[in-house]
């Protein structure tokens, strides 16, 4: 099955279809998603972390940046070392509540469309003659070029055949999905009681959390990117074409 | 190993009589766009989960420091989870180290009645070493001990027509759990944590463990246990007037 629409500059019609879908999927997943991420903005390494344990980054987004408000802590001697509990006294910001819910809606419908966008792309061969950065992608000459363009400023024109730097994005970005998928899924208590190697996969719980949120930077870094790409090769051209189908060139 | 635990369990439900799923009724979705999504969440696991799986146990070595979060005191008229009918009573019976503390079972069971803490001690223990997931974000092994849920009620005669049970507390807050999760060898009535009494911000003198789910289902400072033949998710008092799935395992 040849896609011959994407070939002659049309982005086909599943095409426009799952980009939307997922465009609201990420939306849904990124609101939400930041929303859990600021009732405990620390990011721990290993299979464990809490207040009481070190992070290795903690962002200021919201109230609970380092929060006071913690009783004098309780040593337990018998675990065989030194192991405190701490009890909050603070009132927190937490709005996990319809934000967590709302994250699992997002997350039903980008495992739907991306699993639809991904049988389309490999059935059509969309994937992997457009998006995949091929051999040309593979050499350090031709990457370094497509940099110096870029740094350049030299106009561009809105693929495909898509430039070296563009296929990475797309490559990248499509990767995460899965990473996405995987850590998020690695951070439940039932799935992971069910699958224990999707947490070995990560290494630990809050491993699995700090790939989360780095996967999840990565996408927003792309959205970016991708919107600011948009803006300055046509933006109106670029919608168009993405929504009723136009020629983009 | 996964194989013999999940044999033995399933053997277990088998001789039991007991319904081991709680498929028969559903968690309502209220009419919520939010609550489908957490009902099809709940459906999808319980279909594609095998039955009868343990949460992981770790070594003594990976306990970690850990945090009390929620009410840490029931006694103070100051938490936000203060209960009137409920909090004085405990800071009393805290102040004598819960020698007169009982908790009651009640509901679908033959035996009807109270265990004190020294009851519950008599029960052949349980002591695991587990993760708690809290749905803030952050996580912490400890080691908990206790007696399985499902021992307690099979003393008090639970009758096979019992579909959920539910957790009633000296705080303003309850919830309830599917017979999944009430038989599941790993939910256990906890009174010990790291080889010490269940401190008081962890929930003493008692607290369930809900390996399998977030850890605001393993409800704190229990007062009484309802054995529950339909669906009761403790109404103004429970996660859902809080604004929480009523599923959490995710």
């Amino acid at each position: 099955m040849v896609d011959q629409h994407s070939s002659v500059g049309h982005h086909a019609r599943w095409v426009r279809a799952t980009h939307w879908v997922l465009a609201l999927a990420v939306l849904v997943l990124a609101i939400s998603g930041v929303t859990i991420f600021m009732a405990h903005p620390r990011l721990y390494w290993g299979q464990a972390g809490n207040d009481m344990t070190a992070a290795w980054l903690e962002l200021p987004i919201g109230p609970n940046y380092r929060h006071g408000g913690w009783a004098v802590p309780v040593h337990f001697t018998t675990a065989g070392q030194d192991v405190i509990s701490a009890s909050r006294t603070a009132i927190i910001f937490n709005q996990n509540g319809w934000a967590r819910s709302l994250h699992f809606i997002g997350a039903w419908l980008l495992v739907a469309s991306g699993l639809a966008y991904a049988l389309f792309a490999s059935v059509t061969g969309h994937g992997w003659r457009n998006l995949l950065p091929g051999r040309e992608g593979l050499m350090p000459a031709a990457l370094l070029a497509d940099i110096r363009a870029h740094l350049a400023h030299r106009p561009v024109r809105p693929g495909p055949p898509y430039n070296v730097l563009q296929r990475w994005a797309y490559t990248l970005v499509l990767m995460a999905v899965p990473v996405m998928v995987f850590s998020g899924l690695a951070m439940s208590p039932y799935v992971t009681a069910g699958y224990p190697w999707v947490i070995d996969l990560f290494g630990g719980h809050q491993t699995a959390r700090s790939v989360h949120f780095l996967a999840f930077s990565l996408i927003a870094l792309f959205v970016v990117v991708h919107a600011v790409m948009v803006l300055r090769t046509g933006a109106l051209r670029q919608v168009q074409a993405m929504t009723i189908g136009l020629k983009r060139n | 190993m996964d194989m013999s635990r999940r044999t033995v369990l399933a053997g277990m439900a088998a001789g039991s009589g007991l319904l081991l799923g709680g498929c028969s009724e559903n968690p309502p979705t209220y009419g919520n766009v939010l609550r489908m999504g957490d009902w099809f969440t709940y459906n999808a696991q319980r279909l594609l989960i095998p039955r009868g799986v343990l949460a992981r146990e770790y070594d003594r070595g990976d306990i970690t420091s850990t945090i009390g979060v929620g009410t840490v005191n029931p006694g103070n008229d100051h938490e936000p989870g203060f209960n009137p009918g409920g909090g004085p009573l405990w800071a009393q019976l805290a102040a004598n180290d819960f020698k007169d503390w009982s908790i009651e079972v009640a509901g679908a069971v033959a035996r009807p009645g109270r265990y004190s803490l020294d009851a519950l001690m008599r029960f052949k223990a349980r002591t695991q070493i587990t993760r708690h997931t809290c749905e803030e974000g952050w996580s912490a092994i400890s080691e908990w001990t206790g007696v399985p849920l499902r021992a307690v009620l099979e003393h008090a005669g639970i009758k096979p027509s019992a579909r959920f049970v539910k957790f009633e507390t000296f705080d303003a807050y309850q919830d309830s759990i599917d017979m999944f999760d009430v038989l599941h060898p790993q939910t256990i009535l906890a009174y010990g944590m790291n080889g010490a009494h269940l401190p008081h911000g962890h929930g003493a003198p008692l607290r369930v463990r809900v390996e399998t789910q977030l850890g605001y289902k393993s409800v704190k400072f229990l007062r009484r246990i309802v054995v529950t033949e339909h669906f009761d998710d403790g109404g103004k008092n429970g996660n859902i007037a809080a604004g929480y799935s009523w599923f959490a395992g995710i």
